[in-house]
């Protein structure tokens, strides 16, 4: 990461050769130096604190990853194990695969159920209907809540001695606890944050539809369904790239959730409560909770690498 | 959600002298042959230890100690507690104490980052193979120079020594664990305590044919369940092998932990289905409104019935194996320990000293609802219920006393491999070869 | 489309006529009225659903643990206003309030103006690096914080900082610390959402500008800023709740009970009042209020400043 860094900067003292290969927008005449210098610090700062406070660490858990530190005693006292970390996760940890698929099922879920019905609620609620913003408020009330808050508000209804549901349901059901159940409790309270947010989003992009393509797509005849299809979906895409974002950082932020609930054990694994479990509370293995954190940052990097993809495509067609 | 405070206390005995000359072999099992056991009855936040951060008698008075407890404010008798020692000390000192005040559980697990990154001088913390595994890491101070202290007997000195054979740790109080019942649903029943495995299988027999669910049970927290296999491994394979096991020393996936997990299946029936659901603030409340008889946790039991526990008695786990005597349990301690980061290491040492005293002790008792059950042999029992007079007895009369496992064992271990793994035996109790075979191997990986 | 049509189009049988042809009424989404009706209950109902949680909760905050200890949640009585004075005197929340606004407020303005000019540089100008500095930043704000949390931790134990700065002699255990990783995380976001808003401002802006001899700092503070000023206040309220609640970081860099913020003494108060859901439940309320308060006000200007950013360009 830090040759990135060194090259953005490098770029920015020479604008002028960089904007003339890229001339669109840039302006192709040489910047004064004080305007250079300008742009180098505005860069400059941002990024340099990107890179210590992220891209750094991210080096350093990588390389915590093939040692064995117990965070006592200064750096002299880490022990080089090679890939050893990396195989006792695969092979002895037993809550490691469970913690792959549920963070499959975590993020296949959000981008299905919630994502779908807050598209659906924005593009219902963007018509004149009557006490819409009545009903918009009570969509995205939940997602200013913090997930802590969420967990705690779900209890209420989970728990299963003292819970709504089983009271009113006469019901034993075990909602947190039962392993083959509780993850599914716990994406619909997630669920319940998700969609407003996901609705707040398209509502926005809906809003900013002109108006007259609308009219324009009604007088060609073109159904709703085809309206939305055709002339308002395309026009909204910065707003599904921005959804997209979200879903999948949200996804990544499910730990608050789950960590709440019961530390991420017992049906909830997820690979950012196990790192956690390993390298904060009274764990402290911090080789082994480096290399889970790994494999977490590799399989974000994945949804980052489509991610950033769809955006530059979008930025190469600007 | 929360961690009951138990969790951290190790227990030592008072009696178990004998113990410890035979455990002495090896570092952990010193620590747990120490015997002490906290009791922490009537507060809810027993456990915690108090600390004052008190002052400087030795840096003069106006020196100011900073004192770091695990009970946040308004938490109930145990901040009452803490804070009237702090100021105690104050008074008596002129030492200003200043109070930072943790929640519980946040408290014990930013331990490691709190203790390596500016801590406190002196703190609240528990007996037992972390506090010895803080010393072995430099992290907290040698209090050696402060022993002994008037009224703190030869096992609670033990129980403050770490592995290199000196003190670090000054307690305060300690509790038992044990099997808690309403004296009320017990007598409208006829029932009484059990003295055998078979007066035990019986009135667990008997409970079931009326409706009621023998053993209340929760383990959504992963570490009330620990003192089941604790009290399961002690009664079934004798102290000496639990703590065996507890260091590393005997082998989880052998035919005596089997055992104990085969027992554990044999008496889940007889426990609230679902535990793994359940925190065990609800489980006793289950106990509390009678739907379960019985209850095996630590005296803390009545914090989670909004009651003073006058209506709750209790009995240690019976004999099970005919040829071990049911005269062991765990009986965490709970304390304090100087900071080696602390910036004011002399006032600190003093501070610790008095915490130690009959004189703390009481200070705590007296400005608090529910008092502890003070460590120091001349504190006052005035205040004591009839639970924590009981709870001092019985602990008095243990042979042996045992830390609770997250603090008889790597810390690392007993939270990311024993946790998950009594979870998923109590998920598929029919699993055990599976189960132990993994908990060895994840041993191997860790402690070796 | 038949499927579609089965689905969006009227059911009265004098309609089904029209199904074959395209409906005429259809004008910027108005809906026709039977359908109408039924879409109003059905989103009508979800509303309700979506808000009973937190109406449950409020509820309960106002209700005595003992009470519905005896009776159980679904009975009603038992109301009272004790949870709340309890849960205010002992969760401390003014202090705490005051901790999450040192680290919430400095933290969002931080990230706007970093975000601002390295978004005014990626729309203003077009260097080869750009898509590449964009993706350091978005990716970063795509990092799982978990994984980080060693080495920062440790980088912060040893930068040290002078004692009116941070009672603790260094970078942990200061608000500082919370401050700059927090403002880290949400670059990425920030410069993404501004750099779009930006490049739908009109070039000719820029280039008469330059014509004036305009600096590029002065057209990116007298120039772009005040244009962006929309996207600026939609990311604020945006920023705002993430932050607030942001609670992973707060735990594990803070070590002093009272430099805790509302979230994490949130977390105190769950820990300590254990039993009593009730009480729990109205410290979640006031612990909510903050920032239900700043994003009812600024919905609009949330919404707007979102759709200005995100669909032009």
């Amino acid at each position: 990461m830090s040759t990135t860094d060194t090259r953005s900067t490098d770029d920015a003292t020479r604008p002028a050769k960089a904007a003339s290969q890229a001339p669109r927008q840039g302006r192709a005449k040489k910047l004064p130096t004080r305007d250079r210098l300008v742009v180098i610090a505005m860069v400059a700062i941002p990024t340099f604190l990107v890179v210590a406070l992220v891209w750094l660490p991210a080096v350093g858990s990588v390389l915590l990853s093939f040692t064995k530190w117990n965070g006592f005693g200064g750096l002299d006292t880490i022990e080089w194990v090679g890939f050893q970390n990396y195989q006792d996760v695969v092979t002895i940890y037993p809550p490691f695969w469970p913690a792959i698929r549920h963070n499959l099922i975590w993020l296949l879920f959000l981008f299905i159920f919630p994502t779908l019905l807050g598209m659906l609620l924005a593009v219902i609620l963007d018509r004149d209907m009557k006490g819409g913003r009545l009903y918009q408020t009570a969509f995205y009330m939940p997602v200013v809540l913090s997930l802590a808050l969420i967990g705690f508000i779900w209890q209420l209804f989970y728990s299963r001695d003292q819970g709504l549901i089983n009271q009113v349901f006469h019901s034993e059901v075990d909602w947190y606890g039962d392993p083959n159940i509780n993850l599914w409790a716990v994406l619909i309270a997630t669920s319940w944050r998700h969609t407003g947010y996901i609705m707040l989003l398209y509502l926005a992009g809906l809003k900013g539809v002109d108006g007259t393509l609308r009219e324009a797509a009604a007088v060609d005849g073109a159904s709703e369904v085809r309206t939305f299809f055709h002339v308002i979906f395309p026009v909204m895409r910065p707003i599904n790239l921005i959804v997209l974002v979200i879903v999948v950082i949200e996804s990544l932020r499910a730990f608050d959730l789950v960590w709440v609930i019961n530390k991420g054990r017992n049906g909830l694994e997820i690979i950012a409560a196990l790192v956690s479990q390993n390298v904060i509370g009274e764990a402290t293995r911090y080789g082994f909770g480096s290399a889970l954190a790994v494999i977490m940052m590799l399989i974000s990097s994945v949804f980052i690498t489509i991610y950033l993809r769809i955006v530059f495509r979008e930025e190469r067609q600007r | 959600m929360s961690r009951p405070r138990s969790t951290g206390a190790l227990g030592g005995t008072s009696v178990p002298r004998s113990t410890i000359a035979t455990m002495s072999a090896t570092r952990r099992s010193v620590l747990r042959g120490m015997a002490l056991s906290g009791l922490a009855v009537g507060g809810s936040g027993l456990l915690a230890a108090c600390g004052d951060d008190g002052g400087g008698a030795s840096s003069g008075s106006g020196a100011t100690v900073k004192f770091g407890i695990n009970e946040a404010q308004g938490s109930g008798p145990a901040y009452d507690r803490l804070k009237a020692i702090a100021d105690a000390y104050t008074a008596k000192t002129d030492t200003k104490v200043s109070l930072n005040a943790v929640d519980h559980n946040t408290f014990q697990e930013s331990i490691n980052t709190y203790l390596q990154g500016t801590p406190d001088d002196v703190f609240t913390w528990f007996a037992g193979f972390r506090m010895s595994q803080f010393a072995e890491s430099g992290l907290i101070t040698d209090v050696s120079d402060q022993w002994p202290i008037d009224g703190l007997g030869d096992s609670f000195k033990q129980a403050a020594t770490a592995s290199d054979g000196k003190q670090y740790f000054v307690p305060i109080s300690y509790y038992p664990w044990a099997v808690f019942y309403r004296k009320s649903v017990f007598e409208k029943n006829g029932w009484a305590a059990p003295e055998s495995k078979d007066d035990f299988m019986s009135l667990m027999d008997d409970m079931q044919g009326k409706g009621i669910t023998p053993f209340a049970f929760g383990d959504k927290d992963g570490w009330p369940a620990m003192g089941t296999f604790d009290i399961l491994n002690m009664r079934l394979n004798g102290f000496d092998f639990h703590m065996g096991l507890m260091a590393g020393e005997e082998k989880w996936d052998g035919d005596e932990v089997k055992l104990v997990f085969e027992t554990w299946k044999s008496l889940l029936p007889y426990h609230q289905e679902d535990p793994l659901g359940r925190t065990w603030q609800e489980a006793a409340t289950s106990m509390g409104n009678g739907d379960c008889g019985m209850y095996l946790l630590g005296t803390f039991v009545v914090d989670a019935l909004d009651e003073s526990g006058d209506d709750l008695d209790f009995f240690t786990f019976p004999q099970l194996d005919d040829s071990i005597p049911a005269d062991s349990l765990d009986a965490p301690i709970d304390g304090f320990c100087v900071a080696a980061a602390g910036k004011n290491q002399d006032a600190a040492k003093e501070m610790i000293k008095w915490l130690g005293s009959a004189a703390a002790a009481d200070a705590g008792n007296e400005a608090a609802e529910a008092p502890f059950i003070a460590a120091n042999s001349g504190a006052s029992t005035s205040t004591y219920s009839d639970l924590q007079k009981k709870s001092a007895e019985v602990v008095g009369a243990a042979a042996n006393i045992a830390q609770f496992m997250d603090r008889d064992t790597n810390a690392d271990f007993a939270s990311t491999v024993m946790i998950p793994s009594i979870q998923e035996f109590l998920k598929s109790p029919d699993d055990i070869d599976k189960i132990t075979a993994s908990i060895q191997e994840q041993a191997n990986s860790i402690l070796g | 489309m038949s499927s579609h049509d089965a689905v969006l189009v009227p059911t009265v049988p004098p309609e089904t006529v029209d199904r074959l042809k395209p409906p005429k009424r259809i004008e910027g989404g108005v809906m026709s009225r039977p359908r109408g009706v039924v879409i109003t209950v059905i989103v009508a109902l979800l509303a309700l659903a979506w808000v009973f949680p937190l109406a449950w909760a409020l509820v309960n905050s106002f209700r005595d643990y003992g009470y519905t200890q005896t009776n159980g949640y679904l009975s009603s009585g038992g109301w009272t206003l004790d949870n709340y004075r309890q849960a205010w005197a002992q969760g401390d929340f003014g202090l705490h309030f005051k901790n999450s606004m040192l680290i919430t407020i400095p933290a969002v303005l931080l990230t706007l103006w970093l975000a601002s000019m390295v978004a005014f540089v990626l729309a203003r100008f077009s260097y080869r690096f750009n898509l590449t500095l964009l993706g350091v930043f978005l990716a970063a704000n795509l990092l799982p914080p978990q994984a980080l949390l060693i080495p920062v931790f440790r980088m912060f134990r040893e930068i040290p900082l002078p004692m009116f700065m941070s009672d603790s002699g260094s970078m942990l255990n200061s608000f500082w610390s919370l401050i700059l990783v927090n403002t880290a995380f949400q670059l990425g976001f920030c410069t993404f959402v501004l750099s779009n808003y930006m490049k739908t401002l009109p070039h000719e802006i820029y280039e008469s500008a330059e014509l004036d001899g305009a600096s590029v700092w002065r057209q990116y503070w007298q120039l772009t800023m005040p244009l962006v000023r929309p996207a600026l206040a939609a990311l604020a309220t945006l920023q705002f709740t993430w932050v607030y609640n942001e609670f992973f970081w707060a735990t594990v860099l803070l070590q002093q009970g009272d430099k805790f913020p509302m979230t994490s003494a949130l977390n105190n108060l769950r820990g300590q009042f254990f039993t009593d859901n009730n009480l729990v439940a109205a410290g979640s309320v006031i612990v909510a209020l903050p920032v239900l308060v700043v994003f009812f006000a600024l919905q609009k200007q949330f919404v707007s400043g979102l759709t200005l950013g995100s669909t032009k360009g």
